[in-house]
């Protein structure tokens, strides 16, 4: 391993403008002529509008253009889409509701698109917005994500009960005859709370329109801007491809919110030509609450069946998922593809039937959010199988260990067919650095002080490296998911790797280089990484899925091998040697069996000045791209312990100890990797105990601001205690798994197994609020001084 | 309309501006200074701290003209000569930021903790003080390392810290 | 944000004067003003900015007394060494604050006017029987909180600064609202040469109020034990989604015990 090698912790490249107020993200840039959207937005969850009146507005200070949906629909101007198709149980496709850019008749939640007004200023916007005047119908709110379907309230009338689909997965028969069978069943009712991501940086977006190319370019917060520039060409209809620059420069942060194709961002590019000026929106942290897709928002009945042993027969699971007003760009998937695949979890479990029913609701759009579907499929399956042991008397540890699945590959009743992992590994590691054994002295120390101490596993699995084009088309996705990379190789031997992956905080600018570098042999800092510009990149899928190492990096590994190639083509010629005699090693082409070399740079300007060979012989240049299709998913996997402790006085929640095991199989960057685990748990602590999107019967968000979600901050967390083990991935060329969703997913498991362990009882939701987890300790037998071990 | 003059990172600059301009407007809009940033709108998440004759504020939530005839340092003039400021450096070298985004504002919040509680600063310390922060990447546990260390890094190189 | 006019007066008197206008409001840290005029939901005409009116800023020590001027940030308070020699539970109260960065520009001048129902000062100033000074007067804290938001303070009438006289023992313990730090439940415990008091900030539907049973408990024996198992009553407290009355009146027990503890153990 060299020092900027794979397996380096090398320090990030990017990180020296992001540290000196250099970065360059969507607000901080600002178009010659530019004016200011500012967005009238939907008071009401659920409404008929009667009528808009923007006369007054129009006419106040500084006012550019004030559109509506009726200006959208004059100008053909497509709806926002749904890209994954999903079939219900009797095969009927899902009902997928119209979802103009700014509402048509009707407004379908708190936050929903009404108007745009365009100002000289900011200030001015707002002003005008707030002079529209809107004639609202106000309709019965459909809220509460049980009781949507059927509720008498219609929120799209192609889905007259609010079912968006009924779909299933798995075989019910075989689970039917194993629960008939079984010795025990464990029963959960569980709802996964809503959350928002908030990413620190809000979205943003800045529309322009080049009258003399006829062209647009849209600067827009995205994970994924070729996506992005593909739905506003094919199916809004803004331009075509060719004709539609999209940029997605520095982004902060994005943790899923920002894959989807939003309003805003339409609005912004095709209002620019229509007011013939740039225009720009900021969204404020309101706006992001009330409009940014929000995560998981399940209901869900779980059952497992077990045999005398506590030997898992079958899993049984019907779960209600709320899916918001409109159909977000993937929100289809979420809780079907990437949710009930997972629900085997790491366990060998013979026979899985799963129900889903996606219902709308009026509240905001719910799409992927950090794990996307495996968190909810984790916590259904890992709280299940904890509460199973501890009805059956057995150590949660060795009950999982007794489950696990263990020879490889596996192929799962739901989909998935595991490549490899060892599980256990995993287990025994995480035990000995969470000093396991240790436990009944803390838990003994925290009760003398008054205090309920817990402990609590998670073996999480997830499906990463998204994803096999062939395989998910068969499911319903509207997309291939492979990426692409191109790698330019200039004269002078410098590189830049053009990808289709996007970094909005994952170091892609440095692992990616790692990679270049390793593998010919240059230095880091002569590679550049070009991300992020439909200009500069031919195409590529973006970042989400922890998919940028897997298949971004395999994509750049196979345009490397052609560059390889193609450079001991070059090197034969000038070193006058078969080509079959060129090797190439530590970033040298060199004869077989002589001294006869040349330096990866030298064959790179012998590559461009082409004086050794004829063009009949050789193309000139050493540029090479390739696209990959990953052959499988991934399956990084690992085991997450919590330790807390709870002061029953006040339901104040401490976090004494957090490990995490993970096996992400290779690793470019070490130390990039534990952030990613870090910020994972973060999250996945913040669904446990600390965040919940709140709606009221009217469907109003009560939790709008930071004032009333709580955010995990610095003194919530204690730090966290990582380690690995490595098996690598056999379906890529890098052996790599994936790492960015892995805390997310395994931690609200994790984080509530301890807690319902120190209550002694499992009634409690999350998020375990001080309010919560006072209530439920009233109600803990180890508070009972005879229960105090 | 309302005539303001300050200094910002050294320099004197002065603006007729609309009185309802927020410090971290006029930074980002007027002087193109775009490392501060905004993320929340209730002064919580920090994202757009700068210093204010030395101590740090948030700007989103002071009016440029309240900082009439006052000093501002922004995370663009921390840096001095070239030089990277030992905080800067330790949020780098500790990986103590993912995305960028709530950078600044943590590594101007945290030059001031040094200052008023000097170099030597435990985990405890580290995470309360850093209560008006909020990041969504890195779950904190780089941010604290990196301050721990950026503190100690400045005792070492005093000059550093007086240039600021 | 609305338009204003933004007026930065360099005495007290001109500042008096510029508050006659229409809409008029006073701006000391803004801490509370300015995040509420950004959301639209406050819009003032005029913007009185006291930031360089002269003598607001300030800690004064006397033997019976610590005073403090209106425009004192709460990091001032939270550092100064009289304070917290001579009243450390207001030094740590101050600390509890906010942030380091609101700290740093939010005063107490701007916190005793705005009489927010969760702010820390109030439970300080009821329990330390603090004085309020105005332009035109003195009030007790009994005369001046006076209500949800309301004061005693009439028009053109601008706090000066407060004064804290020195108790035997104090001490405030805080329960913070989850998501926006403020008091859910803050109790501020004195013990003062001529009575006991145990005030509440955060919880009462009508702002900060004295817990009389506890400090009556209190008056026998100052001892946490004193109050074991008590709460107040839950009828008239606030209720929301991260506390209601019950849980908030079970924590207004703790918060005074640990409170109690706490001044005992000084």
């Amino acid at each position: 391993m060299t020092a900027t090698g794979i397996g380096a912790s090398v320090r990030r490249k990017e990180d020296q403008r992001f540290i000196t107020g250099k970065g360059r993200y969507v607000d901080d840039y600002n178009r010659p002529g530019q004016a200011h959207a500012s967005f009238l937005r939907s008071p009401h969850a659920h409404a008929t509008i009667r009528a808009i009146d923007t006369s007054a507005a129009a006419g106040m200070p500084g006012v550019v253009g004030i559109l509506t949906g009726e200006d959208l629909a004059a100008d053909k101007v497509g709806g926002l889409i749904c890209g994954w198709m999903i079939h219900s149980k009797d095969g009927t496709p899902m009902k997928a509701g119209a979802h103009p850019a700014l509402a048509q008749g009707k407004v379908r939640y708190v936050g929903d698109h009404v108007a745009v007004v365009i100002a000289e200023t900011l200030a001015q916007a707002k002003d005008a917005a707030e002079a529209i005047t809107v004639d609202y119908d106000v309709l019965p709110a459909v809220v509460e994500t049980a009781k949507a379907a059927g509720a008498g309230t219609v929120v799209h009338d192609v889905a007259p009960d609010n079912t968006v689909f009924n779909w299933h997965l798995g075989n019910q028969a075989d689970v039917e005859a194993a629960f008939a069978r079984a010795a025990h069943v464990t029963t959960l009712d569980i709802v996964n709370n809503r959350l928002v991501p908030n990413p620190i940086e809000p979205r943003a977006a800045v529309g322009e329109y080049d009258e003399a190319e006829e062209a647009f370019t849209l600067y827009t917060t995205s994970q994924n801007p070729h996506v992005a520039r593909l739905v506003l060409s094919a199916f809004i209809g803004i331009a075509p491809e060719n004709k539609l620059r999209v940029v997605a420069p520095d982004v902060g942060g994005g943790f899923g919110s920002k894959i989807f194709i939003y309003a805003e961002e339409t609005v912004c590019v095709w209002a620019a030509k229509k007011v013939g000026r740039p225009v720009k929106w900021t969204s404020d942290r309101t706006e992001a609450f009330l409009c940014d897709a929000h995560g998981r928002d399940h209901v869900t009945h779980a059952e497992l069946a077990m045999d005398e042993g506590g030997k898992i027969l079958a899993l049984k699971v019907h779960t209600i998922a709320n899916l918001g007003a409109y159909l977000s760009t993937f929100s289809s998937s979420v809780p079907t593809y990437l949710y009930a695949p997972l629900l085997s979890g790491q366990y060998n479990i013979p026979a899985i039937y799963c129900e889903v029913d996606g219902v709308y609701t009026n509240t905001a759009p719910v799409d992927a959010y950090r794990g996307a579907g495996r968190p909810e499929a984790t916590f259904v399956i890992e709280r299940l199988v904890e509460v199973a042991a501890r009805e059956l008397n057995q150590d949660p540890a060795k009950f999982r260990r007794k489950n696990y699945v263990k020879s490889f590959p596996h192929q799962t009743p739901v989909i998935m067919m595991y490549d490899g992992g060892d599980y256990s590994a995993s287990l025994d590691k995480a035990l000995e650095i969470a000093d396991h054994k240790g436990f009944p002295r803390r838990r003994r120390e925290s009760a003398r002080n008054g205090k309920l101490r817990g402990i609590g596993f998670s073996s999480y699995i997830e499906a990463c490296g998204i994803a096999p084009s062939q395989a998910v088309g068969s499911l319903g996705a509207g997309v291939g998911l492979w990426e692409s990379a191109e790698v330019r190789v200039n004269p002078t031997g410098s590189i830049e790797v053009l990808t289709g992956s996007h970094s909005h905080g994952q170091g892609h600018e440095t692992t990616f280089a790692q990679l270049v570098s390793d593998r010919l042999g240059v230095p880091i800092e002569s590679v550049t990484i070009v991300h992020g510009d439909t200009d500069k990149v031919q195409f590529g899928m973006g970042t989400y899925g922890s998919r940028s190492g897997a298949v971004g990096m395999s994509a750049i590994a196979k345009a490397i091998d052609k560059v390889v190639a193609k450079g001991r083509k070059v090197a034969a010629y000038a070193l006058e040697a078969g080509e079959d005699d060129i090797e190439f090693k530590d970033g040298r082409f060199s004869v077989a069996g002589t001294d006869k070399s040349l330096a990866f740079g030298e064959v790179a300007l012998q590559a461009y000045v082409a004086h050794k060979f004829s063009g009949a012989q050789l193309e000139p240049g050493l540029k090479e791209g390739a696209f990959y299709d990953p052959t499988n998913f991934t399956f990084p996997a690992g085991m997450h312990i919590c330790e807390l402790e709870i002061d029953p006085d006040t339901g104040v929640v401490t976090i004494e100890r957090f490990t995490a095991v993970d096996d992400f199989g290779n690793v470019i960057n070490p130390m990039i990797v534990e952030g990613q685990v870090h910020g994972g748990i973060a999250q996945g602590v913040g669904q446990a105990l600390f965040e919940g999107a709140l709606y009221d019967s009217d469907g109003q968000l009560v939790t709008a601001s930071f004032m009333d979600y709580r955010m995990p901050r610095a003194a919530d967390l204690p730090s966290f205690e990582v380690g690995m083990t490595v098996t690598p991935c056999p379906s890529n060329p890098l052996g790599i798994k994936g790492c960015g969703e892995a805390g997310a997913i395994a931690a609200p498991a994790a984080v509530m197994n301890a807690l319902t362990d120190a209550l002694g009882h499992e009634n409690i939701a999350m998020p375990a609020t001080p309010l919560a987890v006072w209530r439920a300790a009233q109600g803990s037998p180890h508070l009972r001084p005879e229960a105090a071990e | 309309m309302s005539a303001v003059s300050l200094t910002v990172n050294g320099k004197a600059v002065t603006a007729d501006i609309d009185p309802r301009t927020l410090l971290v407007q006029y930074l980002r809009e007027n002087l193109r200074l775009t490392g501060t940033h905004v993320g929340c709108d209730t002064s919580q998440c920090g994202a757009c701290v700068v210093h204010l004759d030395g101590e740090a504020i948030k700007a989103c939530t002071v009016l440029a003209v309240q900082c009439d005839g006052r000093s501002v340092t922004t995370i663009e003039g921390l840096a001095s000569g070239g030089e990277l400021h030992p905080m800067q450096a330790a949020f780098r070298e500790h990986h103590g930021l993912q995305c960028g985004y709530c950078t600044p504002g943590m590594i101007m919040t945290a030059v001031d903790l040094v200052r008023r509680k000097g170099n030597s600063l435990d985990e405890h310390t580290i995470r309360d003080e850093l209560e008006g922060n909020i990041c969504r990447c890195t779950g904190y546990h780089n941010i604290v390392k990196a301050i721990a260390a950026g503190a100690e890094n400045m005792a070492a190189e005093p000059q550093k810290v007086a240039a600021e | 944000m609305y338009a204003f006019a933004y007026h930065q007066p360099t005495s007290l008197k001109e500042a008096v004067s510029l508050l006659a206008g229409e809409d008029a409001k006073l701006v000391a840290g803004g801490h509370t003003l300015i995040p509420t005029m950004k959301q639209r939901l406050a819009a003032p005409g005029t913007l009185i900015d006291l930031g360089k009116v002269p003598d607001l800023v300030g800690i004064e020590r006397s033997p019976r007394s610590i005073t403090i001027g209106a425009m004192t940030t709460h990091g001032a308070v939270a550092d100064s060494a009289d304070v917290k020699e001579a009243i450390p539970a207001l030094a740590e109260l101050a600390a509890l604050i906010g942030d380091p960065a609101v700290r740093h520009r939010g005063t107490i001048g701007g916190s005793v006017a705005n009489n927010d129902p969760a702010a820390d000062y109030p439970a300080a100033c009821l329990a330390l029987g603090a004085t309020i000074s105005t332009n035109k007067r003195k009030l007790t804290a009994e005369e001046y909180f006076t209500g949800l938001f309301e004061t005693a303070l009439e028009e053109g009438e601008i706090v000066t600064g407060v004064s804290f006289p020195i108790p035997h023992k104090a001490a405030y313990e805080k329960f913070r609202n989850p998501a926006s730090r403020y008091a859910l439940v803050g109790v501020f415990v004195a013990k003062r040469p001529s009575d006991i008091r145990v005030t509440v900030t955060g919880a009462g539907s009508n702002g900060v109020f004295r817990w009389t049973e506890a400090e009556e408990a209190l008056a026998k024996r100052f001892s946490a034990k004193s109050l074991e198992g008590m709460s107040p009553s839950a009828s008239g407290l606030n209720s929301d989604i991260h506390a209601d009355a019950d849980y908030r009146a079970h924590l207004i027990g703790v918060m005074a015990r640990r409170a109690v503890q706490k001044a005992a153990d000084r």
